[in-house]
């Protein structure tokens, strides 16, 4: 456990350094809430979709917490090109603990990010429907943090280059954003949006924070975590995977 | 007989069609000082990384205080330490935090970590800078903070490649001074490269000379001096391996012609 919290500490470290960072995880998500937020709302409800801040607030915490925890896999090829990596690598201790120190380390700092966001919505005249629920919806972050963050370390330890993770990541992220729910009601989208959106993980983490929030859901909470944690575990085996074949 | 603590059987490591390591072959006893020399580019590091875990062998038995380094990884790191050639500290953290982080990551007993942080980076005088990070230090401090955390754990095995490159006269002094008193005093095993001889000609019990990934010659001092008719392990050492300066992306055909010419040569 100490090995794990060293590790993470030393993410937090390292990201708490470099302020430059939060400037761009913050103002990326506070651009979507006022562009789309604003400029959709109207034709929103006309469509009788209700208040489409409030319903677009869950999707750009999800997409904040995607974009940040899919770039995460960047910390390890700077580590291999500084070196780092050998130190951690060549160390008695297992590649899962390495590996999910690290990797929980990038978590949290995505998990702050998406509730920042969550807070400028505030701002914004957002409302949950419930605040209890804000543990809910920061368990959910978490988890979708530590699935992202996980797969990302798992690409960063087989892509030796900065292009090429690039490449990979969005080839990815935006498929996974732009068909998740995330910024359009699922229930009344086409029937292939439909199903692209059911065999996207990310749909259900958007749909879980959406039932949390303001309280409305397509698949049911069950559905949600079931899809969730498989997701994580999956994930977090395959980073894990990926860290036993390093080569320094 | 003392117990040994590495073995190494006809290694290779081959690199695309480079062969960085070509079928060599030795071991080091518990307890002893074993210098690994040769020109840059001669394969030193690739077998310190096989050594250590970090690189698979195309070919060929390691084992590393009774462990097979291949098949039984995690009991093998647990035996030895490491100061790399190449830079493996965190610039962004400050010279304590990566010596923390090294201690927690070695299960270093929470008793002792402050006062070997402490007593190391006195040693080799960052205890001042402790607090900065390590992006502000020059070549050497970063140098210096390496070794200090190579040496925080106390491990059976203890790996230097090219500890001393970059550090004047009286840090190597210290270095090798401390160095040898954890041989003698904990029996840690040392293996070193270094392209200073008179620091393998001071503190080496045995020495392997590696060129071109092929060890030309093992022996003590004594008998490197011996089989090359030298006087000192400088004369020895050019003699074996010829005078001409390395570049380590040599390639292919230039290592050719410099090693007929390295053969043929004749020496003064
Ligand atoms: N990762 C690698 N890929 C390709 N060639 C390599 C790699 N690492 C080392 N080499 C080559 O292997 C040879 C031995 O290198 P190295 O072990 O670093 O030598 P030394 O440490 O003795 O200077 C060199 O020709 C080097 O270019
Ligand atoms: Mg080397």
């Amino acid at each position: 456990m100490r090995v794990i919290y060293a590790l993470w500490l030393r993410q937090i470290k390292r990201y708490s350094r470099a302020r430059s960072r939060l400037v761009g995880a913050v103002g990326q998500p506070l651009l979507f809430l006022l562009a789309l937020g604003y400029g959709l709302g109207s034709v929103f409800k006309r469509a009788g979709g209700g208040n489409y801040l409030h319903f677009l607030v869950p999707g750009i915490m999800a997409q904040t917490v995607l974009f940040s925890s899919m770039f995460f896999g960047i910390n390890i090829i700077f580590d291999r090109q500084f070196g780092f990596l050998k130190e951690t690598m060549v160390t008695p201790v297992s590649r899962l603990k390495i590996m999910l120190g690290s990797a929980l380390g990038g978590a949290t700092t995505s998990l702050a990010q998406g509730l920042l966001v969550f807070i400028i919505s505030l701002f914004l005249g957002f409302r949950p429907y419930n605040w209890v629920m804000l543990l809910v919806v920061i368990l959910i972050l978490a988890m979708l943090a530590t699935a992202l963050t996980s797969f990302s370390s798992g690409v960063g330890a087989f892509v030796n280059d900065f292009q090429g993770f690039q490449a990979i990541n969005q080839f990815l992220i935006f498929p996974l954003y732009f068909l998740s729910g995330a910024l359009y009601p699922l229930t009344n989208a086409p029937t292939a949006l439909r199903i692209i959106a059911d065999v996207n993980p990310i749909s259900y983490a958007v749909d879980a924070l959406r039932a949390a929030l303001i309280n409305q859901s397509h698949y049911g909470y069950t559905k949600d975590f079931l899809v969730l944690g498989i997701t994580m575990t999956i994930l977090v085996l395959f980073g894990v995977y990926r860290f036993r074949r390093i080569e320094a | 007989m003392a117990e040994t603590m590495i073995t190494a059987a006809n290694l290779v490591k081959r690199f695309g069609d480079v062969t960085a390591v070509n079928n060599i072959s030795f071991s080091v006893k518990k307890g002893e000082v074993f210098a690994f020399l040769g020109p840059n580019g001669a394969g030193k590091s690739t077998t310190i990384k096989m050594l250590t875990t970090l690189l698979q062998p195309t070919s060929g038995e390691i084992t590393l205080s009774g462990f097979d380094v291949v098949t039984q990884q995690e009991e093998a790191r647990k035996s030895f330490g490491i100061v790399f050639q190449d830079p493996s500290v965190d610039d962004e953290l400050t010279a304590k935090e990566n010596m923390w982080l090294h201690a927690v990551l070695y299960n270093v007993p929470k008793a002792e970590i402050d006062t070997r942080i402490k007593e190391l980076l006195t040693l080799v005088e960052l205890w001042d800078r402790r607090d900065s990070r390590v992006k502000t230090f020059s070549g050497g401090m970063k140098r210096r903070l390496e070794i200090a955390r190579g040496l925080l754990h106390h491990p059976a095995v203890l790996f230097l490649d090219e500890p001393t490159i970059g550090l004047d006269t009286q840090t190597r002094n210290l270095l090798w001074d401390y160095v040898k008193s954890l041989n003698k005093t904990k029996h840690m095993t040392i293996f070193f490269t270094t392209h200073y001889l008179e620091e393998a000609e001071n503190i080496a019990e045995n020495i392997a000379i590696i060129d071109h990934g092929i060890i030309i010659a093992k022996g003590t001092t004594e008998t490197l001096k011996k089989i090359t008719k030298t006087k000192t392990l400088e004369a020895a050492y050019l003699k074996l391996t010829g005078k001409e300066l390395r570049d380590e992306a040599a390639n292919g055909t230039e290592r050719l012609k410099l090693r007929y010419r390295a053969r043929g040569g004749g020496i003064r």
